[in-house]
């Protein structure tokens, strides 16, 4: 077991706790900005982890398989899409509801809107 | 002359090192504001220039030179800006409505 | 040394992520996450992954900063009166403490589980690192990463655009009809003069720097992704400083230039039919040229589309 402690499996230790930490804050946090924040956490630990295969992958001369690192990238982009899609469905529920958490009650829309 | 050159990059990186040490710890013990920003920009001017000094007799060719300068001329205009900007909305918020 | 140096780099990646998590107002997560973001790019130069390096740091911490700080300040806005709203996060989990606690367990299960399969990947590991070198000289091109991107795996690529211009798809659909078509709205009523200063000097510097990074993307890292990045954040700061408005969502030219990336990548895909060996092939002798059309003509797609992805949906009703 120790003797695949390397620097490189380090960060993947690390990568695997950013997953852990992320998980908690989409399932818990009350916030929904706060969630998609997480969700983003979840997906950078993911990538680190894939990261540190590309690392292990390295051969031929390149210090990393390129064949994760590009994916990797996709992955990231992707991600960023999503984040997007969720911010702007979030600002939207606002919008209409006034709602930007999980916590409190929802006051409706005509108390939010209703007064000028 | 070679460690001529790296006795300069080793003085003037952790000189520059220890202005980033200085200003992060102004950062975080000075009371308001603007004492903040004025320790951060103090690392941000100093601290950058002084690496990037240091690096460059290290650099392989002029262009990766170049290049180092650029950066610090590009993180000089952006400290200087956010500075500002931070600066600015203190500003509004004292004297807002 | 340099293990001592990684150990402190995880360890801060690590505590500012606990940071992101515990932090009452959202703001300051935020702003925790953008030095999150540079800090996992030092992470990536430390796994010698230079081309993700330069991804995280112009996505993962810039642009997607950008997005959470605007949504921020605009869930904040129109409520501020309401002192109940205003409140910041007490955390008072809806979830309870029997709910929190079996959270925190299944997120404890999940990391175990991930680092116990870390610590027992295969030695040696498998690698398609000789395959990628092997056949890296039919494609004309130094940098190993744009070859996955381009050629080998350039399905994915293309996929991911389709990715990226259907969540754009997502958020425009989400505004009201009267303003369907119109323009979404970025600048402050005033802009600051500072920004509006860097918005003038920066965009020159900007785009040199995004057009010599999608060019040495062939041989060196850099390439299409962190260049258009790059030109998107420049056309952000100028549609931020209030410099030039955002376009109509429904404008012509704008809608040209967000499918023109990938109309071309798919055009060139069928072209593969008819003169080499497949969807997605390139003939030997030209594959280089065609590799770097396909990537000019991605690279301003990926600017618009991020560019207006941060944007959001379109809030003023369209111009007559």
């Amino acid at each position: 077991m120790t003797a695949a402690l390397t620097p490189t499996t380090l960060f993947g230790l690390g990568g695997a706790a950013l997953v852990g930490i992320g998980l908690f804050m989409v399932i818990t946090h009350p916030s929904l900005l706060r969630r998609v924040v997480g969700f983003n956490l979840i997906g950078a630990g993911i990538f680190l982890v894939f990261g540190v295969i590309a690392r292990r992958g390295a051969a031929a001369g390149f210090a990393g398989d390129p064949v994760p690192q590009a994916l990797v990238i996709t992955g990231i982009v992707v991600a960023f899409s999503a984040t997007a899609l969720a911010v702007a469905l979030l600002r939207r529920l606002f919008d209409l509801t006034g709602r930007r958490d999980f916590d409190s009650e929802a006051p409706s829309a005509s108390q939010s809107r209703g007064e000028p | 002359m070679t460690i001529l050159a790296h006795v300069f990059t080793l003085l003037a990186v952790t000189a520059g090192a220890l202005l980033f040490l200085a200003g992060t710890i102004g950062l975080l013990r000075f009371p308001d504001t603007l004492s903040r920003l004025h320790a951060l920009s103090k690392a941000d001017n100093l601290g950058l220039a002084l690496i990037v000094l240091g690096l460059l007799p290290q650099a392989a060719s002029l262009t990766d030179g170049l290049k180092l300068i650029l950066i610090w001329l590009l993180a000089q205009l952006s400290a200087a800006t956010a500075s500002q900007l931070i600066a600015g909305s203190l500003n509004r918020r004292k004297s807002g409505p | 040394m340099t293990l001592l140096f990684d150990l402190a780099l995880v360890a801060w990646l690590i505590a500012l992520a606990g940071h992101i998590a515990m932090t009452r107002e959202d703001r300051n997560a935020i702003v925790a996450f953008i030095a999150f973001g540079l800090l996992l790019g030092l992470a990536w130069v430390r796994l010698s992954a230079l081309d993700v390096a330069l991804t995280e740091v112009a996505i993962g911490g810039g642009v997607t900063g950008v997005l959470l700080l605007s949504a921020e300040a605009h869930l904040r806005k129109p409520l501020a009166q309401d002192s109940a709203q205003d409140r910041p996060h007490d955390g008072r989990r809806r979830l309870g403490n029997v709910g929190t606690i079996a959270a925190a367990l299944a997120s404890a299960a999940v990391t175990a589980g991930l680092a116990l399969a870390v610590l027992a990947l295969p030695t040696p590991a498998p690698t398609l690192a000789p395959v990628a070198a092997a056949a890296l000289d039919t494609t004309g091109l130094g940098n190993p990463v744009t070859a996955v991107l381009l050629a080998y795996r350039a399905l994915d690529t293309l996929l991911e655009k389709v990715v990226l211009l259907l969540a754009l798809v997502g958020v425009w659909s989400l505004a009201p009809d009267r303003t369907w078509g119109g323009a979404p709205s970025l600048a402050p009523a005033v802009a600051p003069e500072p920004l509006v200063y860097l918005a003038r000097v920066l965009p020159p510097i900007g785009v040199v720097i995004a057009v010599y990074m999608f060019w040495v993307g062939a041989d060196a890292p850099g390439g299409t992704f962190q260049a258009g990045t790059v030109l998107a954040a420049m056309w952000l700061i100028v549609m931020l400083a209030g410099l030039r408005q955002p376009p109509d969502t429904a404008h012509r030219v704008l809608r040209l230039l967000l499918v023109g990336g990938p109309a071309l990548f798919l055009a060139v895909g069928f072209l593969g039919f008819f003169i080499a060996d497949g969807f997605l092939s390139y003939p030997e002798p030209i594959a280089k040229p065609l590799i770097l059309g396909i990537e000019a003509a991605l690279t301003l797609s990926i600017a618009a589309t991020l560019a207006m992805l941060v944007a959001g949906p379109a809030q003023k009703a369209p111009e007559p």
